[in-house]
């Protein structure tokens, strides 16, 4: 298929693992002290899985799946607030595919909509919208999450409500940003990342310039990635590059896309429609500061947190649950205690078992057979020592 | 002055009364009264018409002596149909219907035989609609040499049922000689599917307006008996066989790892796919391995007999893209592995539930 086969071509993939193989000899790491690079998107982890890419790597090269799914991260919590507002008689909830199987502390949304909640599945929040034109009586609440990425069409939809006047439409808005949950991971004392994958789509919106602060201050060498497979390969060839020539910059490989300055007209409407909160929590990382976005006062009709009550709790993680250690690469997905035997896609208690993109959910699914299969029999031992 | 007509003419006339009238299908269509009655003979019966069907018992009588001549195990399954859109390219509800149950007897290395139809109707169902369903049930009934033999109408209220659910049972028979089974698979095996996959769910996709992609796919919803006939004239010791539905090819293949307790590896490169399907499921991030297909079909077969068994399928006319995709390995067991076309491997798990979109 044309635009896609050429970023897909397994003998230029071959060429590019021989350069990073000699450089991470050149550079010294072997596979009891590897260098980790951390891929922060989702999206990236995705790809990394689907096409097998870990595999391909040296061993000393150690991958480590960051924060980057919207979905995995969002608290249970909010996901409680998100089933309370679905519930309500006069709404019609309005979500991505991907959300609907996030487990909350009773429930998902899977499982409200086969309760009688109005939940429908959308691919934009435009879509959203115009459910909310076919039904005036209702209120149109859309699910809005994901990172820089998604936040533009979520700005424009809100701006395009205004000016057509819709009374019944609002977002109960999740966007995260992505730089300060950077900062937070590279000031965590436990951090151990030589370097970073930089998410593309991301960048696309907000332009190279908010990576800079991991190359000046941090010290670590950033590249900006495409989701193909060689794109992830070639950046990383380029991470271990500037490792290997002891240099730290911000470097773009999606140049087809991201432009330095990213995108202005989506940079626009988010400035019109969306203000930094003081705090966020994630789930697994805890309260991060400046990482949420809200609506402004000025749209403050189309806040779904403004006109409906909701629950508003912290939910605390289960205890056993290991999501925040897997987020900060502190412990692979396979040995967390729950991985595979309490926690499995088809019961997630963690989040990032929810999500294709999350880290658990893509070792499980995808996986590397080996480690999975040790673990879940060794998880199941311990469960039925803990049983007896 | 008319003459006072004679009783048979009378009784003539009250026979031509069993044409359907009216535009839809009311809560009266299932009353069990005349206007069913009509809706029967004037629909179902015209259509479907068969010496099995036309004394219109509340049962079909089969002669069992028929039966035991042609095998020694009967097979029998029942589907219901229950898709949205009902109208799509390449078929309809009702072509599902018959071929669906057609390939689920088949799969067995059965000689399809009998289907029971059940329809359950919403009321305000339009009659054209209908009778366009049904016709299509005729046509593919006719393709897959198969009757129908006996059915069932309802009517709900409308809301109760979403336009029109059908529900087909058949019955086949099996040659005592066949012994196709999901456990039956070995390591080295070869595994052979039959074409391009991923085609009817692409088109149903296609067929829903909400997500305005503009596609000429169409459904591949087709019978195999007379492929898988073809199939087994070669190469009578087909270990495993199975029709790709819901679920695409990727639940099949787990389910014949799992019950074979083997590794099924599969080559990306090898397995026939449309430019046009990757291209949806590039746009909508799904995968067309878990894609729903009506005509595909999964064989695996003994290494020594893969290349004559291809040979055979190829020259079917619905076999022309067969394609060995894979072998079957020993370990890790009830594994299926996928060789990606970027020189890498993946595990190809069971879905939990439907294939759900990401973000971004």
């Amino acid at each position: 298929m044309k635009y896609v086969d050429e970023f897909r071509d397994p003998e230029l993939a071959k060429h590019l693992i021989r350069e990073i193989e000699s450089l991470v000899l050149q550079i010294g790491a072997s596979e009891k002290e590897p260098l980790q690079i951390m891929e922060f998107c989702g999206g990236h982890t995705h790809t990394i899985f689907r096409y097998g890419i870990e595999q391909l790597l040296p061993k000393a090269i150690e991958l480590v799946h960051g924060p980057g799914c919207p979905v995995c991260v969002l608290p249970m919590g909010r996901v409680d607030d998100c089933l309370a507002l679905a519930e309500r008689p006069e709404v019609i909830f309005a979500t991505f595919g991907d959300a609907m199987r996030v487990p909350g502390s009773q429930k998902n949304l899977l499982q409200a909509k086969a309760e009688g909640a109005d939940v429908r599945m959308v691919y934009s929040p435009l879509d959203a919208l115009e459910l909310a034109r076919q039904n005036p009586s209702r209120e149109v609440i859309f699910f809005a999450l994901g990172f820089e990425t998604t936040m533009p069409s979520t700005a424009l939809t809100v701006l395009q409500a205004a000016e057509e006047g819709l009374k019944n439409f609002s977002l109960f808005c999740n966007h995260i940003t992505t730089v300060p949950t950077i900062q937070a991971i590279l000031e965590s004392p436990s951090m151990r990342i030589d370097g970073f994958v930089a998410p593309g789509h991301v960048s696309m919106v907000v332009g190279v310039e908010p990576f800079q602060f991991v190359a000046t201050k941090f010290k670590k060498p950033i590249v900006i990635s495409g989701f193909e497979p060689l794109d992830i390969l070639q950046s990383i060839w380029l991470v271990v590059k500037q490792i290997a020539e002891k240099r730290c910059l911000v470097e773009n490989q999606y140049l087809r896309v991201v432009e330095r300055d990213g995108n202005p007209v989506g940079l626009k409407a988010m400035a019109a429609v969306f203000e930094l909160r003081e705090f966020f929590a994630w789930r697994g990382l805890g309260s991060i500061e400046h990482s949420g976005i809200k609506i402004k006062s000025e749209y403050a009709q189309f806040d779904a947190e403004q006109r409906f009550s909701m629950p508003n709790l912290d939910v605390a993680d289960p205890q056993s649950c290991q999501c925040g250690d897997v987020l900060k690469g502190s412990i692979k997905p396979w040995q967390c205690k729950v991985f595979g035997s309490s926690c499995t896609p088809e019961t997630p208690m963690g989040a990032l078992m929810v999500s294709s993109e999350g880290a658990c959910a893509a070792y499980y699914n995808f996986g590397n057979l080996p480690q999975i299969r040790a673990a879940k029999s060794s998880n199941s031992k311990e469960q039925s020592k803990i049983l007896s | 002055m008319k003459t006072k007509p004679a009783i048979p003419e009378i009784i003539n006339q009250r026979k031509r009364t069993n044409t359907v009238t009216g535009e839809t299908i009311t809560m009266a269509h299932g009353s069990g009264g005349k206007a069913m009655r009509d809706l029967i003979v004037d629909i179902f019966l015209t259509s479907f018409d068969n010496e099995l069907l036309s004394p219109l018992e509340d049962q079909a009588q089969i002669d069992l002596g028929q039966l035991v001549a042609q095998g020694n195990r009967l097979a029998f399954t029942t589907d219901s149909y229950v898709v949205a859109p009902l109208f799509f390219a390449g078929g309809d509800i009702g072509t599902l219907a018959i071929n669906g149950t057609v390939n689920d007897l088949a799969v067995s290395g059965a000689k399809p035989l009998y289907l029971t139809c059940a329809m359950i109707i919403e009321e305000g169902f339009l009659i054209a609609d209908l009778r366009k369903i049904v016709s299509s049930m005729k046509l593919a009934a006719e393709a897959a040499g198969i009757q129908i033999v006996t059915g069932d109408t309802k009517v709900v209220e409308r809301g109760a049922a979403d336009k029109i659910f059908i529900n087909t049972a058949g019955v086949g028979v099996i040659p005592a000689h066949l012994k196709i089974g999901a456990n039956q698979a070995k390591p080295g095996d070869k595994v052979i599917i039959n074409g391009l996959v991923g085609d009817h769910g692409a088109a149903i996709i296609g067929a829903r307006k909400d997500l305005a992609i503009e596609t000429d796919i169409e459904s591949d919803c087709q019978p195999l008996n007379d492929l898988i006939a073809a199939l087994l004239s070669v190469c009578p010791d087909v270990h495993c066989l199975r029709d790709a539905t819901r679920g695409g090819i990727a639940t099949v293949l787990n389910e014949f790892a799992q019950a074979s307790n083997v590794c099924i590896k599969i080559d990306e490169t090898a397995i026939p796919i449309r430019n046009e399907v990757r291209g949806i499921c590039e746009i909508l991030g799904l995968d067309p391995l878990y894609l729903a297909n009506e005509g595909k079909l999964l064989a695996i077969v003994p290494a020594e007999r893969a290349e004559a068994a291809l040979a055979a399928m190829r020259a079917h006319p619905m076999g022309r893209q067969s394609a060995i995709i894979g072998e079957v390995v020993e370990s890790p067991e009830e594994v299926v592995v996928l060789r990606t076309s970027f020189g890498g491997e993946r595990v190809i798990d069971m879905l939990v539930g439907d294939q759900l979109p990401r973000i971004c």
